[in-house]
């Protein structure tokens, strides 16, 4: 049985099998559509959440399934301080697949032991969230049309951005790659993610504090917000949040062909009226979250649709 | 000083000196129903002074923390007074139960019954981290 606790658990060739089953769903849903009648997700959000948890929600639905769960820690059994792998197991007994959310980084990975069915990761504390990065792929390959030889800026909270870590550890793995970090020098990118994946797979990269000076290379640029609930120190997270503010006087000298990319929620690192420009793809990107998240299930599940 | 060779059993040899009294705990040896020596500060042409650990039988332990705890230490196995078999301990490729993680977002820093558990990433710099956070281990200091 599988599981899915990091986007590195998924090869190359299972990617893409997932990109083509959710272009595929894409252009035949109706072929989908009761796919996984008489299949139950359960979906265990320990912390908040809107769409992710409403993301796997809309695609076990859009499969036929039925969905079950909790969407805060007060309601669920964790309140009478119930263990995450007792809690797992128990909702294994129920559900043919858990998306589990928690604060806590490793709990998926805890759960996957005893659940007995398989679990997905949908995001565990500042780690990992390997279903944001499956949504980001696709998108890139939608607007690019291939995965190899672009420049990607990720901008803004690399050192606990999880969905950036995730995306390196994904595309770092294909030819040509080359990473364009900008962050402030409080949240730049960990050194194990410089030393354990991209020296590991030599993918070029270089890190800067300038947002303007990085535009013009930019291929794609993947946006991420400061995030409050990382941060121990009120005060740091008030200093650092506004460090970029992408405007449409910023995208003056990026390239006609850019992608913008964000994980979303924003908050102020992306200006409303950025919304208007073509370049942006973070709307379609919640879309594409969706198609992938029911590619996934399918897969997970091992149900084959002809 | 001098403590007689044993007919059946194991020798941990070339243990940094001072370190055989943390390996003896951390083996559990205690538990054993043997005669077990543990000599201290003997002389040593190779590392000028050695700790040494006999044990007066050969039993079935995994001796694979000591790779990560002391990785010079040498295994010999004794049988009939003579050595059937040598060792050299390398560093394992997991570590379960010896040091923790200390990063406070760990799922471990809550639960306080799971095992802490590290990976081996760098063999050559000595680098493990957490199977459950990917933090780097911390420096073990006995």
């Amino acid at each position: 049985m599988k599981n899915l606790i990091t986007i590195t658990d998924l090869s190359v060739e299972e990617l893409e099998d997932l990109i083509h089953t959710a272009i595929d769903i894409i252009q035949n849903p109706d072929k989908y559509a009761e796919s996984c009648k008489r299949k139950k997700l359960a979906t265990l959000f320990f912390e908040p959440s809107t769409r992710t948890r409403l993301s796997f929600e809309a695609a076990m639905y859009e499969l036929g399934g039925s969905v079950l769960g909790f969407s805060e820690a007060a309601s669920s059994s964790t309140a009478k301080g119930e263990s995450v792998a007792d809690t797992a197991r128990t909702v294994g007994c129920y559900a043919d697949i858990i998306a589990m959310r928690h604060p806590k980084e490793g709990a998926p990975y805890v759960a996957a032991r005893t659940a007995g069915v398989p679990v997905i990761n949908a995001g565990d504390g500042g780690h990992n969230h390997p279903t944001q990065t499956l949504a980001d792929i696709l998108t890139i390959y939608r607007e690019k049309k291939r995965l190899s030889n672009m420049t990607i800026g990720v901008c803004g909270d690399l050192k606990f951005g999880r969905t950036v870590h995730s995306l390196i550890a994904a595309m770092s793995r294909y030819n040509g790659i080359h990473f364009v970090m900008i962050s402030p020098e409080e949240l730049r990118t960990p050194r194990y993610v410089i030393s354990d994946i991209l020296d590991k797979t030599n993918t070029r990269y270089e890190e800067t504090t300038s947002l303007e000076d990085a535009m013009p290379k930019l291929d794609i640029l993947y946006m991420t917000r400061v995030q409050r609930e990382r941060f121990f120190n009120e005060a740091d997270y008030l200093r650092l949040k506004d460090t970029y503010i992408l405007t449409p006087d910023k995208l003056k000298h990026a390239k006609e062909t850019l992608s913008i990319l964000h994980p979303l929620p924003r908050v102020n690192e992306i200006a409303v009226a950025v919304d208007d420009d073509p370049r942006a793809c973070y709307f379609k990107q919640v879309l594409n979250g969706k198609f992938m998240r029911m590619a996934l299930i399918l897969k997970l599940l091992e149900v084959k649709v002809w | 000083m001098v403590i007689g060779a044993i007919k059946d059993g194991i020798v941990l040899d070339h243990i940094t000196a001072g370190k055989s009294i943390l390996i003896y705990s951390i083996l559990g040896l205690g538990k054993l129903d043997c005669t077990i020596a543990t000599i201290q500060n003997a002389e040593s042409t190779k590392m000028g002074r050695k700790d040494i650990i006999k044990i007066g039988k050969v039993i079935d332990i995994d001796f694979t923390a000591l790779g990560y705890i002391d990785p010079g230490i040498t295994v010999n196995v004794i049988r009939n007074g003579v050595r059937a078999k040598r060792d050299h301990i390398l560093l394992p490729d997991r570590i379960k139960g010896i040091i923790k993680c200390k990063n406070p977002r760990c799922i471990t820093s809550c639960e306080q019954e799971l095992v802490h558990e590290f990976r081996l990433v760098d063999r050559e710099n000595k680098i493990y981290r957490c199977v459950y956070c990917d933090s780097e281990a911390p420096k073990y200091t006995g």
